[in-house]
């Protein structure tokens, strides 16, 4: 029964990532669009992630909620030496959340609509950033759980170039995703060339941040470079990564949106495929040597069992429905907007 | 203010300001659901303006009410490591399974909010409702999480380690009837009153009255029914607490010596160092008949438990007071509406009973905070009774203080900014619905 708590967890982050991650980049996006676009790019996107945005983030929850249930020692360590970029995150959440809902239901649309606006897109930059600072910090093994001071206790934990990278690239991933999204989601030409451009734009910068990151870790003695390329699965998901990226740049001009999106969602989850498993079984690594590991650090095995038919028994009633729910507003075309 | 109080306050102003939320997020969709149902069989379009205005106020609750959770279920794990490392694989049960309803909730609100016209009407309408039940079974749920701090059990505590743990045994502890019970009623309370009263106002007012007349119907009819039952759910927990917790019984009532046939204190000013309780009415008998259904039972009192295992007892005091004070004059009021739609027709049309309505706008919501700070506070100092001392989980990094500042900070502007926006949907009610309206606009 472990594994399918696993599964779930990985699972659910990797939703979190791409879902949740188009969700982000929405805002994203906002913040790279000149004024004149503006009013048109936040149309379009209301349209495309209205509905299913307060389905994006119980993906977060859950992924909480299994660790906190299944593997508290994890959670819990987390919760210590990340406090202060996870209350970070958290304020991002707040904002982000409340502002979205706001501008869009407030009676009267006057000045406290670019109130709204502002704190929207800039909650949409902060978030992911320190979602993927959390993210970097579990593998650069500066966790340390016997630190005495409060510096290397709760700040050089995640307070560091590495960590930094990966928030950056995470921030790309999230513009580029929502741009992909995007694309298929407006009938007219000229908006759809904008956020071909964009996708373009934020791909290219995807790269760049990855390549940081890959540069940042040779300096800083994270050895990145073995975990992704002396295993074979790992150079293989590195390699469909590289040639999902080639044919999505083949078919830019083409109808195929629903491709360019599979491709783009391929693509994030390699990524979250090299990074997990070479460690697989140990999610966060510490300063001393040591790992936090799934299959040492789980809760008893009764939890375990009840966790996960919780989590079966959940998904029997959310993903049908989930499925319709997308169904109705993505595929099936609307009487009148 | 230390790390340890400031961790506390800021776990107390989390949850002080999700509970809100989280009731208006469970009740509201009723609200909704019924006054959709009367506009399907009516066709009065009155009813549809209704529902479309309740529905943005669900949507902005709804938001609001799941940013602040998310919150929480990370709050639990910054402020109180040492807590959750042993009791998440114990209380986690009701957590995962109110993922789930969450889920549900979140999902059908997808179709209510942006299904109108786009799905049979009668489908759309069920969303709706199963977005109320959804809301209302992970509020079950996470209560039966928090009665079992109140009620350990589900596990053996050996030598401080935890064994045998039972997560379903754990989610079914004993306290979780009354206080889930309790709970929800309590939200349709606070919810039905504070809506009704809002309307009232309006009638008050003069300003669409037909509208704010229909809508504070709806909402007195839910919030007076439940406030009637509240007082007899709330003795059910008040003879729960006597059995489980008698050191919160006695800091509720003040109740300093034990004794039997012992007095129910109303009001008063406890004062610790001496044990007594001045400027108070006391009732004879009445609070052995409270606790234990007998006049004269012996009710255990502070004497008979050791300084350092008390509660602060003057705020769990007052809190118990301010909410059954609060308890038996919603009751009141609610008599008073029934006896006006049943045998005084004309009192209905009196501005006083209107006026009593707006006057209880606040209280149900009052009552809930303090409900929950008796509840809370009454259990200290343990995060779990009898088993760990909210000292001892509380996280070692410093400086939460600040943390504290800055959530109070950010609460304080959102609650600005919400009743803010409930003030401007409030005033735009004339010019949204009072013209005549063609059947396709949507909310
Ligand atoms: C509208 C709100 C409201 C009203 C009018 C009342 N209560 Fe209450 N009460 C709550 C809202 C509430 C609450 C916020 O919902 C609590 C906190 C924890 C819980 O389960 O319910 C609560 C807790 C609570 C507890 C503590 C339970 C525990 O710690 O396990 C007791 C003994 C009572 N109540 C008793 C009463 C009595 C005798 C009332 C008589 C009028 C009353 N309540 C009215
Ligand atoms: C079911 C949900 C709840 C859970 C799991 C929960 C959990 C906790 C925890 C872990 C603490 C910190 C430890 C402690 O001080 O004992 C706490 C404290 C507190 N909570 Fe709750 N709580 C819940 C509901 C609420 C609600 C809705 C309120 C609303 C006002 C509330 C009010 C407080 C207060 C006032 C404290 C501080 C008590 C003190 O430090 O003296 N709680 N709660
Ligand atoms: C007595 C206390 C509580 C009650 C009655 C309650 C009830 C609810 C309800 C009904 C919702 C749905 C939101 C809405 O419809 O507006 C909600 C949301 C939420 N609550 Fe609470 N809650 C309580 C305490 C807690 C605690 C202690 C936690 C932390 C672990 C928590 C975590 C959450 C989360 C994560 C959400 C967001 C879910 C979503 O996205 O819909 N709640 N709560």
């Amino acid at each position: 029964m472990i594994y399918v708590v696993i599964i779930f967890l990985w699972t659910a982050i990797l939703l979190y990532l791409t879902l949740g991650g188009a969700d982000f980049g929405a805002g994203i996006l906002e913040l790279f669009t000149s004024d004149k676009n503006k009013n048109k790019t936040r149309k379009t996107m209301y349209r495309a992630i209205g509905p299913i945005w307060e389905a994006n983030h119980m993906w977060l929850i859950i992924a909480i909620v299994i660790l906190f249930v299944g593997f508290p020692k994890i959670y819990t360590t987390m919760s210590i030496h990340m406090h202060i970029p996870l209350v970070l995150m958290l304020l991002g959440i707040i904002a982000r959340g409340t502002a979205f809902t706001f501008r869009h239901y407030d009676a009267v649309k006057d000045e406290m609509q670019e109130v709204y606006n502002k704190i929207f897109v800039y909650s949409s930059f902060i978030t992911p950033l320190f979602l993927g600072i959390i993210a970097g910090s579990t593998v650069t093994g500066r966790i340390d759980p016997n630190a005495t001071n409060f510096l290397d206790a709760y700040i050089f934990s995640w307070f560091n170039w590495f960590s930094f990278a990966v928030g950056l690239f995470t921030v790309t991933i999230c513009g580029f995703l929502a741009a992909v999204f995007i694309i298929g989601q407006t009938p007219e030409t000229s908006e759809k060339e904008r956020f071909i451009k964009k996708a373009k734009a934020f791909n290219i910068m995807a790269v760049i941040a990855g390549l940081l990151v890959f540069v940042i870790s040779l300096i800083e003695k994270i050895p990145l470079t073995t975990w992704v390329f002396d295993n074979w699965p790992g150079a293989l998901a590195f390699g469909l990564a590289t040639i999902s990226v080639v044919i999505l740049w083949s078919i830019w001009n083409t109808e195929r949106t629903n491709l360019m999106r599979f491709l783009a969602g391929f693509q994030v989850t390699m990524i979250l495929f090299i990074t997990t498993w070479k460690h697989y079984p140990n999610i966060v690594l510490l300063k001393n040597g040591e790992a936090l590991s799934l299959l040492q650090e789980q809760g008893s095995e009764k939890t375990i069992d009840t966790l996960a038919w919780a989590l079966l028994l959940g998904s029997i009633f959310i993903l049908p429905t989930l499925v319709y729910l997308i169904y109705s507003f993505q595929v099936k075309q609307p009487k009148s907007v | 203010m230390d790390d340890f109080i400031a961790a506390r306050s800021q776990m107390a102003l989390s949850l002080g300001f999700h509970i809100i939320f989280s009731c208006i997020g469970m009740v509201m969709p009723f609200f909704m659901a019924v006054s959709h149902y009367l506009y399907l069989k009516t066709n009065n379009i009155t009813y549809r303006n209704i529902t479309h205005a309740w529905t943005k106020g669900v949507a902005i609750f709804f938001a609001t009410g799941a940013v602040s959770g998310t919150v929480l279920s990370f709050e639990l794990g910054l402020l109180w490591p040492k807590f959750m490392e042993h009791a998440g694989p114990i209380f986690g049960m009701p957590f995962s399974l109110e993922g789930t309803a969450f889920f549900i909730e979140a999902i059908a609100l997808g179709f209510y909010l942006y299904g109108w016209d786009r799905f049979n009407k009668w489908f759309h309408w069920f969303t709706g409702v199963v977005v109320g039940i959804s809301g209302l079974a992970s509020g079950i749920l996470v209560v039966a999480a928090n009665a079992w701090m109140n009620s350990p059990a589900g596990f053996d505590y050996i030598d401080g380690q935890y064994l045998n743990i039972d997560p379903i045994a754990a989610m079914f502890n004993d306290a979780w009837f009354s206080q889930a019970l309790h709970m929800c009623i309590a939200a349709f309370v606070a919810t039905g009153f504070a809506v009704a009263g809002v309307h009232a106002l309006m009638i008050l007012k003069k300003q669409s009255v037909d509208f704010h007349t229909k809508s504070f119907r709806i909402a007195a009819i839910f919030g007076t029914i439940a406030a009637i039952l509240q007082p007899l759910s709330g003795d059910i927990s008040a003879k729960f607490v006597a059995k489980n917790q008698p050191a919160k019984l006695a800091a509720m009532e003040a109740h300093f010596h034990t004794e039997k046939n012992a007095p129910l204190i109303i009001g008063g000013i406890p004062n610790t160092e001496t044990g007594e309780v001045k400027y108070a009415l006391k009732i004879p008998g009445a609070l052995s008949f409270m606790a234990h259904g007998d006049f004269n039972a012996e009710v255990i009192g502070l004497d008979q438990i050791p300084k350092e295992n008390q509660p602060p007892i003057a705020i769990t005091h007052y809190a118990f007071q301010i909410m059954v004070g609060i308890g038996m004059l919603l009751m009141a009021v609610s008599f008073a509406y029934f006896i006006a739609l049943w045998k005084k027709k004309n009192w209905l049309t009196k501005n006083w009973l209107l006026k009593l309505f707006v006057f209880s706008t606040p209280l149900g919501f009052i009552a809930v905070e303090a409900g929950w700070t008796v509840t809370e506070v009454g259990r200290q100092p343990w995060i779990i009774k009898d088993v760990m001392r909210t000292i001892d989980a509380v996280t070692p990094m410093p400086g939460i203080i600040y943390s504290f500042y800055m959530f109070t900070a950010v609460y304080i502007s959102l609650s600005i900014i919400v009743v803010f926006m409930l003030y401007r949907q409030i005033k735009m009610v004339p010019q949204l619905y009072d013209l005549p309206k063609t059947i396709d606009d949507k909310p």
